[in-house]
């Protein structure tokens, strides 16, 4: 569903990939875990197709349809209410609009927004606007899910229905990229793990049994040392 | 090209809809043509100079101005929670994200120069209705091409540090051919004269047009890809 090839990229004197190569295939979730300025984010987005990497080549299955992205902003317009934000970016994607209606209010319901849904976006707390924005990027019902710390501004109880909803989508054969920098927060949704520094997958596979602790203490000793 | 045009109207909707509910760059653009027409008006010495000659010089730039507050609004909208990397990331071309904001931007522009032109004829008494038809048409040549070009130069500053100072350097320049043809037509008709006097001048607009709208349609892709 979703591959890279010997991807590198470089802002200036600064290396921010350096030949990253995985595949993904449905149903997995890889959790890239790092240090900040590993190039998690940036990594996301040459997936995405939002920056043209320097050498190597990226793509996913279905193209930028198939995408559903979360990155460091919600990408939600503030002068519009949740619903209107919701049915903007539904349309672009060409949800039909029965299914729109159907989509939207499925989507308010699971993430709490359902009370919020007419009032517009700048007037939300953060977290709220964060689960608005997790509801605009599953809209159209994306194959690819590809999420840059989306855990961040909820609070417990919002994390971990978020975390459901994430492994209901795997479980649905959903493909999933998520970066984090807190290995706890990506543990329990992870099919595969890989620890980024420098640009650089310096451990890569599959999770296996391995907890929370088991992996910090994994990152610990990966992050750190070389 | 129904897909083009559906998506741009839906940017364009949404764009508009924004700037109602802010009023952020309409509410400048209308303070500001007010004041420089009152500014002009107790400021000229009209026995020097004629109203009837200098009247549509300080019409068209008070355009050209009030315009370029819009213009500067137009991206940076969407850099607000990075909601432009959502339109980067969405299934439509990148076409259909120019003309768009061409589009929204027109609208802004002619609203701006309906409410200049009502105060236009409070504070000059310029009988603008008995030409009112040609006049509509000069507006409506010499805003298209100049607002392709701002709507360009404003996507490609958006990300600058610099954003509102850069697009008046980068567009007036590019504003003057379109604008002395304006001037120059509605002297002639203000004056009483036919538009079929004008015929020059009013080719060359039309070939700005062509020629602006086309190039700019062409190059706005590589403006906004990383």
């Amino acid at each position: 569903m979703l591959w890279a090839r010997e991807l590198s990229h470089a802002f200036g004197a600064i290396r921010a990939l350096d030949g990253i190569s995985f595949t993904l295939d449905r149903g997995q979730t890889l959790v890239i875990f790092g240090p900040n300025g590993a190039g998690k984010t940036t990594l996301l987005r040459v997936l995405a197709g939002l920056v043209r990497p320097s050498r190597g080549s990226a793509g996913v299955e279905g193209g930028r349809r198939a995408i559903g992205w979360i990155g460091h902003q919600s990408q939600l317009y503030g002068h519009l209410s949740v619903r209107e934000n919701l049915r903007f970016w539904g349309t672009l994607y060409d949800v039909p609009a029965g299914e729109l209606e159907r989509r939207e209010g499925e989507l308010l319901a699971r993430l709490g927004l359902e009370a919020r849904a007419g009032q517009q976006v700048r007037t939300l707390s953060r977290g709220e606007t964060q689960r608005a924005a997790i509801a605009r990027a599953l809209m159209h019902d994306p194959p690819v899910l590809l999420l840059d710390e989306p855990f961040t501004g909820l609070d417990r109880l919002a994390a971990e229905e978020l975390g459901r909803l994430l492994g209901e989508l795997a479980a649905r054969g959903r493909a999933t990229v998520l970066v984090t920098h807190d290995v706890k927060e990506g543990t329990e949704l992870a099919s595969d793990v890989a620890f980024m520094r420098s640009g650089r997958f310096v451990a890569f596979g599959p999770r296996g049994g391995r907890d929370a602790a088991a992996l910090t203490a994994a990152y610990r000793e990966a992050v750190a040392g070389g | 090209m129904a897909e083009i045009l559906r998506h741009a109207w839906l940017i364009a909707r949404k764009d508009l809809r924004l700037e109602f509910r802010s009023r952020t760059a309409l509410a400048s653009a209308f303070v500001f043509t007010a004041l420089v027409l009152v500014i002009f008006e107790h400021g000229r010495d009209p026995t020097a100079v004629p109203t009837i000659d200098l009247a549509p010089s300080i019409l068209w730039v008070t355009f050209s101005f009030a315009a370029m507050l819009g213009l500067n609004r137009a991206f940076q909208a969407e850099l607000e929670n990075q909601a432009l990397d959502g339109l980067l990331l969405a299934p439509i071309s990148r076409t259909s994200l120019f003309w768009g904001k061409f589009g929204a931007n027109l609208v802004f522009v002619a609203l701006v120069q309906i409410v200049g032109v009502l105060l236009f004829i409070l504070f000059f008494n310029v009988p603008v209705w008995r030409v009112w038809l040609p006049f509509l048409l000069v507006c409506a040549l010499a805003t298209v091409g100049f607002i392709a070009v701002g709507t360009l130069f404003s996507a490609m500053v958006v990300r600058t540090r610099f954003a509102e100072l850069m697009l008046p350097v980068l567009l007036l320049p590019f504003l003057l051919p379109p604008l002395i043809a304006a001037v120059a037509i509605t002297v002639k008709l203000f004056a009483g004269r036919p538009l079929s006097e004008s015929g020059g001048w009013l080719r060359l607009l039309a070939g700005y047009d062509l020629a602006f709208v086309s190039l700019t349609t062409l190059l706005f892709p590589a403006t906004v890809t990383e």
